[in-house]
C-alpha cells in the first residue's frame, strides 16, 4: 500500500520534471528513440524476412517428402559431385514406390524443364514445364481456379493436356478463355484443361505461378527422354512422418539396390530442412544485428545517465527538504529511478511510433514483402527502453538517495 | 519523563585533516508544550544542534532521546521515519517544492507516512486553514507572498502532528511586518501545546519564546526562562 502510494508520488514527480525541462527531455529523449528506432527496425525486418520465407516455404507442405538423386542442400563442391554421380531416380523406380509404399496418401513423380511457351502470336519465356501424373495435385497442395486437372487415365495414355499457372494464363491468354486453347511447347500442341489459382512468389522474386503442368509420358516423349525424377510422397499422417520417411527409405533402398553397408545413394528431403538452414542465417543476421543496432540505444542510455547526474545535481535542494520531511532512501531512489524509466518510455513509444510509420512505408513500396510489427517485438522494445532507462538512473539515483539531509539542505 | 533528553552529546567535524567541536558534551531537557528558542552567533554550534534535535544528523558521542526513543543508534531509514512522525522544519528560505501548489507541498509528509488519498487530503486542507490559508490552496509558491510561503510551510510541518516543531530563523527572509505575522502564528501555535523550537540570532525573535538557550562555542552558556514571553 505504501510503495504503491510511493510509486504514485513518484510518478507524478516524473512528469512534472519531465514537463518543467521540456527541451532538454526531448533532447535526452532523441537517444533513445533513435536506439528504440534501429533496434525495431531491424528486428521488424528479421522478422519480415523470417515470415516471408516461411509463407513461401509452406507450399511445399510439411507433410510431403522428396525423394530425389541430390540433396537440396549442398554444402561443398565435392557433396554436389559425389551426389551428381548417384544414378538417377527412374520413372519405373517412382512406379514400384507408388505400388509398395503403404504410408502415404498420394505418390506423384516430378520433372521439370524451362521452355517457352507460345500462343499464337503470344510467347512466354522460361516457363516451367513439369510431367508429372494426377497425384501431382494432392502432394503439390495447389488448386484448380478454372476447368479440371489431369485424369489419371490421360496420363496413362500421354494425352497432349495440360494445366497451366496463373501466371501463364493471364500471359498468353488477354480477354479470352484459356481452356480448350492449344498453347506450342517446342513445336508440340497441347490443350489447356484448367488453370491454377494463384500462388503467389518466392520471397517476390521467383514466382510459383509459372509453369504447365502435363502428363509425364507425354514430357518424357516430347521434352526429355531419360531425366532424373523426384518422388514427391504425401504421407498419410503427419504425426508418423518419422516413421513414413522411414518406410521411404527402406522402400527406396531396396528398389535402388542399395547393399546394406552402403550408405544411400539418393535424398529425402523435406520441407523443415530448408527451414532449418533459413532460420540459422536469420537468427545469425537477427543476433549481430540486434548487436550493433543495441549499440545505438546503449549511447542512449548514456545520454540518460548523464542528465540524471544534472537532475540529481540541480535538485539536491529538494531532496534535502524531502528527506528531512520523512523520504527514505528507497522514495528517493524509486523517484529518480520512475523518472529515468519514465523518460527512456516516452522515448520508446516514440521510437515504436516511427518504426510504425517505416513499416508502413516499407509495405507501401514492396507489397510482396510482408512486412508488419508484432506485438512481442513491441513490448520488447517497451520493455528493453524501461530497462534502459533503469539501469542508466541507477547511479544518479543511488547517489541522490545516499545523500546527506543536511548537505543537501546547504546547497544553494 | 522529558520529551527531548540531550546526555553529554558532542558532535566532531572532520574538516581538512582539522577536528573542530561543534558541539562540546551538551546536556538538555525539554518538556512537551515548551517555547525554546536556541541563539547564538554563525559558528557557535546552533545549526549542529538544531540538525541534531531535528535527527537530519546523529551526535558523534552521548545519547538523544527523543519521545522515549534513542536515537543516536537509529539507521538512515529510521530517523527517516522518526523525522516523518516527530518533527515539523520550518526554513529560513521556506524550501517549498516550486512545482506544486500549496495543498501538495502540505501533503507530502502525508504521503511518506503512507496515508490514503482520501484523508490525505482532508488532514492537508485542515492544516493550510489553521494558518489562514484556506483560500490559496492551489497557489504555488511563485503565486505567494513570502509570508504566504512561510504559512505554508508551517503548515506542512504542523501536517503530520509532530512531537516538536523546529523553525531555523523562520522570519530570515521575511520582512519584519510579516515577520512578526509569523512569529504570532507560532505562538498561537504554541498556546495550543505544541513544543517549538526557534534558531535565530536576533534578539526580537527569541523574545517571544518562553525558554532562552544561549550557545557559544559549543557549549550551552546560558539557559533561562524568558519572562518577557507568552505567560
Amino acid at each position: 500500500m505504501r510503495i504503491l502510494l510511493e510509486f504514485k508520488e513518484s510518478l507524478l514527480i516524473a512528469w512534472d520534471a519531465v514537463r518543467a525541462n521540456k527541451m532538454r527531455s526531448v533532447l535526452t529523449t532523441l537517444g533513445i528513440i533513435i536506439g528504440i528506432v534501429t533496434v525495431t527496425s531491424m528486428a521488424t525486418a528479421v522478422d519480415a524476412l523470417n515470415r516471408a520465407f516461411h509463407d513461401s516455404i509452406s507450399v511445399l507442405g510439411a507433410d510431403v517428402l522428396f525423394v530425389s538423386k541430390m540433396d537440396w542442400q549442398i554444402n561443398s563442391e565435392a557433396q554436389w559431385i559425389a551426389e551428381n554421380h548417384r544414378p538417377d531416380v527412374t520413372l519405373e523406380q517412382v512406379h514400384r514406390v507408388e505400388k509398395q509404399m503403404l504410408m502415404a496418401s498420394a505418390i506423384a513423380p516430378a520433372v521439370g524443364s524451362q521452355r517457352p511457351v507460345s500462343y499464337k502470336n503470344r510467347r512466354a519465356g522460361r516457363v516451367q514445364i513439369i510431367g508429372t501424373t494426377d497425384q501431382f495435385l494432392t502432394t503439390s497442395g495447389f488448386n484448380i481456379a478454372v476447368g479440371r486437372f489431369m485424369t489419371a487415365s490421360e496420363v496413362e495414355g500421354g494425352r497432349p493436356v495440360c494445366v497451366i499457372g496463373n501466371d501463364v494464363a493471364t500471359n498468353l491468354f488477354q480477354s479470352e478463355s484459356p481452356l480448350h486453347k492449344k498453347i506450342k511447347i517446342a513445336e508440340r500442341q497441347l490443350e489447356v484443361i484448367g488453370v491454377l489459382e494463384k500462388r503467389g512468389s518466392f520471397l517476390g522474386m521467383e514466382s510459383f505461378d509459372n509453369e504447365v503442368i502435363l502428363p509425364v509420358s507425354q514430357f518424357v516423349f516430347s521434352y526429355w527422354r531419360h531425366p532424373t525424377f523426384e518422388i514427391q510422397v504425401k504421407v498419410r499422417n503427419i504425426e508418423h512422418l518419422d516413421d513414413a520417411k522411414e518406410e521411404l527409405r527402406g522402400l527406396v533402398r531396396k528398389i535402388r539396390h542399395v547393399l546394406p553397408a552402403d550408405p544411400d545413394n539418393f535424398a529425402i528431403n523435406q520441407q523443415e530442412q530448408f527451414i532449418a538452414t533459413f532460420d540459422k542465417v536469420t537468427g545469425t543476421i537477427a543476433a549481430v544485428g540486434l548487436l550493433i543496432t543495441g549499440m545505438s540505444l546503449f549511447v542512449g542510455g548514456i545520454g540518460i545517465m548523464n542528465i540524471m547526474f544534472v537532475s540529481v545535481a540541480e535538485r539536491t535542494r529538494e531532496i534535502g527538504v524531502r528527506k528531512a520531511i520523512g523520504a527514505k532512501r528507497r522514495t528517493i531512489l524509486l523517484q529518480f529511478l520512475i523518472e529515468a524509466a519514465s523518460i527512456c518510455m516516452l522515448g520508446g513509444l516514440a521510437g515504436l511510433g516511427i518504426t510504425y510509420a517505416l513499416t508502413l512505408l516499407v509495405a507501401g513500396a514492396f507489397p510482396y514483402f510482408p512486412i508488419k510489427m508484432s506485438m512481442p517485438v513491441m513490448g520488447l522494445a517497451l520493455l528493453m527502453s524501461i530497462l534502459t532507462g533503469v539501469i542508466s538512473g541507477f547511479l544518479p539515483a543511488w547517489r541522490a538517495a545516499r545523500m546527506n539531509p543536511v548537505d543537501a539542505l546547504r546547497n544553494e | 519523563m522529558s520529551l527531548i533528553r540531550l546526555q553529554k552529546v558532542s558532535r566532531l567535524y572532520e574538516m581538512g585533516g582539522e577536528t573542530i567541536h561543534a558541539l562540546r558534551e551538551i546536556s538538555l531537557e525539554v518538556e512537551r508544550g515548551e517555547y525554546v528558542a536556541i541563539m547564538g552567533p554563525s559558528g557557535s554550534g546552533k545549526s549542529t544542534l538544531m540538525n541534531l534535535l531535528g535527527c537530519l544528523d546523529t551526535c558523534t558521542s552521548g545519547d538523544y532521546e527523543l519521545n522515549g526513543t534513542n536515537v543516536s543508534e537509529l539507521n538512515d531509514n529510521r530517523l527517516a521515519e522518526i523525522r516523518n512522525r516527530e518533527i515539523g522544519f520550518v526554513f529560513q528560505t521556506f524550501n517549498l517544492l516550486p512545482r506544486a501548489n500549496a495543498l501538495r507541498n502540505v501533503e507530502l509528509p502525508l504521503i511518506y507516512a503512507g496515508i490514503p488519498a482520501g484523508d490525505r487530503k482532508r488532514i492537508a486542507i485542515e492544516a493550510l486553514t489553521s494558518v489562514g490559508l484556506g483560500d490559496r490552496m492551489q497557489h504555488k509558491p511563485n503565486e505567494m507572498s513570502g509570508g504566504q510561503r512561510q504559512r505554508v510551510a508551517i503548515a506542512r510541518a504542523l501536517v503530520n502532528s509532530p512531537s516538536i516543531i523546529l523553525a531555523d530563523e523562520p522570519t530570515g527572509n521575511l520582512d519584519s511586518k510579516t515577520g512578526d505575522e509569523i512569529m504570532v502564528l507560532l505562538r498561537h501555535l504554541s498556546d495550543k501545546g505544541n513544543t517549538i523550537f526557534v534558531v535565530t540570532h536576533e534578539e526580537d525573535i527569541a523574545r517571544h519564546a518562553r525558554r532562552i538557550i544561549r550557545i557559544r562555542d559549543g557549549l550551552i552558556a546560558d539557559d533561562s526562562e524568558n519572562k518577557n514571553g507568552t505567560p
